[in-house]
């Protein structure tokens, strides 16, 4: 099995968020950054299939500066990863170029049977890398993946509307991005994370996939923190007229319903 | 005159309100609108569709498209917007069209922007805004180099429109192009709710741990059927397995935007607020008066759930069902 995983990192969900003064993104000084929450299923789900497969190697790739996206790589192979590779760039890259950039790289690697991924990455809220990713590799995807069979063919339970769920059956490689509920995923052991500083991190330079980071087709601009929510109005009195007033408020004030 | 394409999805007999919002937006964009409709017994639905403002309807009515299919809903998705000569793609933030549309863009070398919140479409352009790092910010979106602007709307954002166009918009039909057989949908299984999706509902309430068991929560269960509304939870809830991981809200779970959002027994953890905090109206009923959930909401309940949530039910049922 040879199977690949496309990480990225983030600032921690605890994370209090600045807007740099000219609004283009957000201060980064001072972030806490970690692994995609939806990552972690992902490559745990990777080193579980690996694992009951007899064997293989799972790789971890991530796009971003090298410096600092190369914890969360370290972190992968702490928790039983391979080895990695790192495409190194200190630009903003839109979901499209990501995308474009890992299935290059991706490719250049050879035969392949699996790409994992998380469903969406919680800084952009994009959701969209892991099929650019299936769709610069030519190969089917499935997005949301909460359950997976790996008998014969692969196959992936996604969850839809009202908790209904479409079990994909598919054949061949595919790429493949996990929802919570995969797994639970391993913590890295300190015997891991000793070993994970042997493992080998490939450094890609992301020029030499012929991306350059001004071509990108979309941008994110003009950042800004929501509106003030007025401050709350509490509603007072025993519960009967707490009820009443609120309905009240509802109809008239706020006109909701 | 420039084109929007809309890509349009059916419930039932009707058109889901998401799309009927972007059929109304581009209907008052002036541009030419063309829909598209993919799936069995969607043709029924073109003349609706014409209604809400589509001068032209594409559909794609294969008896082998009631399952979804990423690789032939993205052939035919792909053929349509060719053919409309659109260089902006509306679609409804959907389960189906968040998983569809990004792949679509990429085959036609373009951007996606998902999940937007705000749509500014003229006849040369169109802005959009989206909420990022979990919602605690929000930021435009700008389409650079993109020869076809891909957009998904968060439904409950828009104004519906009167639907009071006319009946009578050619339909043009798309055949169904030939499957590769990698990938197929094998079996749908249904949900345990057939109310409206979380992230689609106007109105949803949802519990927390302070509901103390899986039983109490026919308590919400009342008070959201005389609403019309979806019943929602925070993963301490859906951890204890007292409801399905489906009904979490938060960033681990679904991310919601109704006009009204009922919080019950929830204390506001920013995992949870992740979720909701796009709502327009917060209510938060809490016995505890410094719960931060109190910080987010625009009115707040001090008081003991299991006597206040009762209470509206009862309320509730007058307001509304007199
Ligand atoms: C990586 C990560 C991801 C997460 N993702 C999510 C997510 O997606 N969604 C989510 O919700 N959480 C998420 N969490 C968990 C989150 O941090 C909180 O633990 C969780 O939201 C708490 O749920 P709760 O408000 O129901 O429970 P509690 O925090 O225990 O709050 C219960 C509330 O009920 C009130 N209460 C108790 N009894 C009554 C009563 N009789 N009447 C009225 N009020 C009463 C209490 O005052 C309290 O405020 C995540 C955490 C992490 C670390
Ligand atoms: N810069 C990146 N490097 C590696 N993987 C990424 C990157 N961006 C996104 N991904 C993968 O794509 C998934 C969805 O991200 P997104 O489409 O940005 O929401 C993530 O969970 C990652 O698995």
């Amino acid at each position: 099995m040879r199977i690949f995983v496309c990480i990225k990192q983030v600032p921690d969900t605890e994370t209090r968020i600045q807007i740099k003064s000219d609004k283009s993104g957000i201060e980064e000084t001072g972030v806490k950054w970690v692994m995609n929450p939806y990552d972690e299923y992902a490559v745990e789900e990777a080193i579980k299939i690996r694992d009951a497969k007899g064997g293989g190697q799972v790789t971890v790739v991530s796009v971003g500066p090298k410096a600092r996206v190369s914890e969360s790589l370290r972190t992968a192979m702490a928790m039983g990863a391979d080895d990695a590779i790192v495409i190194d760039t200190s630009d903003y890259l839109d979901s499209y170029w990501t995308g474009k950039a890992l299935g290059q790289a991706i490719q250049k690697e050879g035969a392949f049977d699996l790409v994992l991924t998380g469903k969406l990455a919680i800084d952009d809220n994009a959701a969209a890398v892991p099929q650019i990713v299936a769709e610069t590799l030519g190969i089917p995807h499935v997005t949301v993946v909460s359950k997976l069979g790996t008998e014969g063919a692969w196959v992936a339970e996604r969850e839809i509307e009202g908790g209904a769920r479409e079990i994909f059956e598919v054949q061949g490689p595919c790429v493949l991005a996990a929802n919570k509920g995969l797994n639970t995923p391993r913590y890295a052991s300190l015997p891991g994370i000793m070993k994970a500083k042997k493992k080998p991190l490939k450094e890609i330079a992301l020029g030499d996939l012929g991306i350059q980071s001004s071509h990108l087709k979309t941008r994110l601009k003009d950042f800004q923190l929501p509106p003030e929510k007025p401050a709350v109005k509490m509603v007072a009195g025993d519960p009967a007229t707490q009820a009443k007033e609120l309905v009240r408020l509802l109809l008239e004030e706020a006109k909701v319903l | 005159m420039s084109k929007v394409f809309v890509f349009v999805e059916g419930q039932g007999a009707e058109l889901k309100k998401g799309s009927q919002e972007l059929l109304n937006a581009a209907r008052n964009s002036g541009r030419e609108v063309v829909a598209g409709l993919i799936g069995p017994g969607t043709k029924a639905l073109t003349g609706k569709a014409s209604k809400h403002g589509a001068k032209t309807v594409f559909v794609c009515d294969a008896a082998d498209l009631g399952h979804y299919n990423p690789e032939t809903f993205g052939g035919i998705l792909e053929a349509m917007v060719k053919e409309s000569g659109a260089d902006v793609v509306l679609a409804s933030s959907s389960v189906l069209a968040r998983d569809l549309m990004p792949r679509v863009a990429a085959k036609l070398d373009s951007g996606s922007a998902s999940d937007c919140t705000t749509l500014e479409l003229t006849t040369s352009g169109v802005k959009a805004r989206r909420p990022v790092y979990s919602g605690k910010c929000t930021a435009e979106v700008e389409f650079v180099n993109s020869p076809i602007k891909f957009v998904l709307m968060r439904p409950n954002q828009l104004p519906v429109g009167a639907g009071d166009a006319a009946e009578s918009a050619p339909v043009k039909d798309f055949p169904a192009p030939a499957q590769s057989g990698k990938i197929k949908c094998k079996e749908m299984v249904k949900g345990a709710s057939s109310k409206t999706d979380l992230t689609e509902a106007n109105i949803i309430v949802s519990g927390g741990r302070g509901l103390q068991n899986a039983e109490s929560f026919k308590i919400l269960e009342d008070l959201a059927n005389t609403m019309g509304a979806t019943v929602g939870a925070s993963r301490a809830v859906a951890d204890a397995g007292w409801v399905p991981h489906s009904m979490q809200v938060g960033q681990t779970g679904k991310t919601v935007a109704p006009s009204l959002y009922i919080a019950v027994g929830i204390s506001g953890a920013i995992q949870h607020l992740a979720g909701m905090s796009g709502s327009k109206v917060i209510v938060a009923v809490n016995k505890d008066a410094d719960a931060p959930i109190f910080q987010k909401a625009n009115y707040g309940l001090v008081g003991d759930l299991f006597e206040i949530v009762p209470k509206l039910t009862e309320e509730f049922n007058k307001a509304l069902h007199r």
